[in-house]
């Protein structure tokens, strides 16, 4: 064991310097070198959200469009198959959700029919707000094949069509709230061709 | 080396962080809601306990004693940066699920804990053995917990249904959710926390 270094004021600043220094480095060099492999990781996420929610396509266009209400813009994702617009993945959140913002992918066909839903990220409760999730329980499948002109996107305790997940009324509120923004958003849209 | 051996060990009974020295409470309430939870937290951080301690070990004659915390937590926050960018870019799908949790390993007191109490006063590989047997103590002990959680409040262990609870018109069991939540990981903590101590008495 050697001596250790006593605590004058040069010898705190510049050990202490000389730690953060090395660390920065480390953090820059690591960072360095996973920045394109995180990048296709998230890509190659976002691709597989949006091939779950919409049908076969071949080329995709990207759009950002302010919703009616709430704060941020949404991304619509139009999905084309040899030219002809097959539907539409909508980057939705809401800031209802237990346990803060909750962002699904909600594919609609160009009629506003819903296609299919996706969870991005959600910080749900494990066992109860969490069954929102496909890969959780088969909540979600009510909203595939529903229009939101003749289904009521609302929980049936708001009198709504939707039946709630047991014991988390406020996830399946928040769950509309996203959805019945995504559909609201592509309404007030008049690109859609 | 008997020594090094009860370094090694005594992380999983004697001195378990969870059950004995309640270090890290909150991490181990927040993510022990179910089994595959609890353990991937525990692992996460006893891999950088165990990087840590060993840095650190090797690093402490060369840290003025007055400044040697503000090191520490330098070189703990550094290799759980480093440890969520690689999990990010690599296993993006373990990621998914604990991502939210990585962070709070820096906070996680048992990391500095070690540092301070064990790393800053003994050779590298005793540390090294320390921080590994610590961080499997932890991982051992909130993969325990979760199970008990997830087997009470969601009628599952590791994802799997057990079959073990009735079940309602719809199908899904009915099952006891206030071991899902919050609460529920006090009661079974508290549990467990007794019978740790009866089986070390």
């Amino acid at each position: 064991m050697g001596k250790k270094p006593e605590s004058t004021f040069a010898n705190m600043v510049i050990r202490l310097l000389i730690v953060v220094i090395v660390a920065g480095l480390a953090l820059g060099v690591v960072y360095t070198q996973t920045y394109d492999v995180i990048a296709a990781a998230k890509k190659k996420k976002l691709e597989k959200a949006i091939g779950n929610v919409v049908p076969a396509f071949d080329s995709l266009k990207m759009v950002k469009v302010m919703p009616p209400t709430g704060k941020d813009s949404l991304t619509f994702y139009k999905a084309y198959n040899h030219d002809s617009l097959v539907g539409i993945a909508i980057d939705t959140y809401t800031d209802k959700g237990f346990g803060g913002r909750i962002t699904l992918m909600v594919g609609f066909k160009p009629n506003g029919t819903i296609i299919n839903t996706a969870v991005l990220e959600a910080k749900e409760t494990p066992g109860l707000g969490s069954k929102m999730a496909k890969s959780k329980s088969n909540w979600s499948d009510q909203f595939s094949g529903k229009n939101p002109a003749t289904w009521k996107l609302k929980v049936t305790k708001d009198g709504g069509d939707v039946d709630a997940i047991t014991a988390a009324t406020i996830s399946s509120r928040a769950f509309c709230d996203a959805t019945l923004r995504a559909y609201k958003t592509l309404k007030s849209y008049k690109g859609l061709k | 080396m008997n020594e090094q051996l009860k370094n090694l060990t005594k992380g999983f009974l004697k001195e378990n962080p969870v059950f004995v020295l309640l270090l890290g409470m909150c991490p181990t309430l927040g993510t022990s809601t179910s089994a595959i939870n609890g353990m991937g937290m525990g692992l996460a951080t006893a891999f950088v306990l165990m990087l840590s301690n060993l840095v650190i070990s090797l690093v402490k004659d060369f840290i003025p004693d007055k400044v040697r915390i503000p090191a520490f937590i330098v070189i703990i926050a550094s290799f759980v940066t480093i440890v969520d960018l690689l999990m990010q870019g690599y296993l993006p799908a373990l990621h998914e699920q604990l991502g939210l949790f990585i962070p709070l390993i820096v906070v996680n007191c048992i990391v500095l804990g070690r540092a301070e109490a064990f790393a800053s006063k003994n050779t590298p590989w005793a540390s090294l053995l320390d921080g590994l047997g610590m961080g499997l103590g932890f991982a051992f002990a909130l993969t325990v917990l979760g199970s008990v959680r997830e087997i009470l409040g969601a009628g599952a262990i590791f994802g799997l249904p057990l079959h073990i609870y009735p079940t309602d018109v719809k199908g899904s069991p009915i099952t006891m959710l206030v071991f899902v939540l919050a609460p529920g990981a006090f009661i079974v903590l508290g549990y467990l926390i007794a019978l740790v101590r009866k089986i070390n008495n």
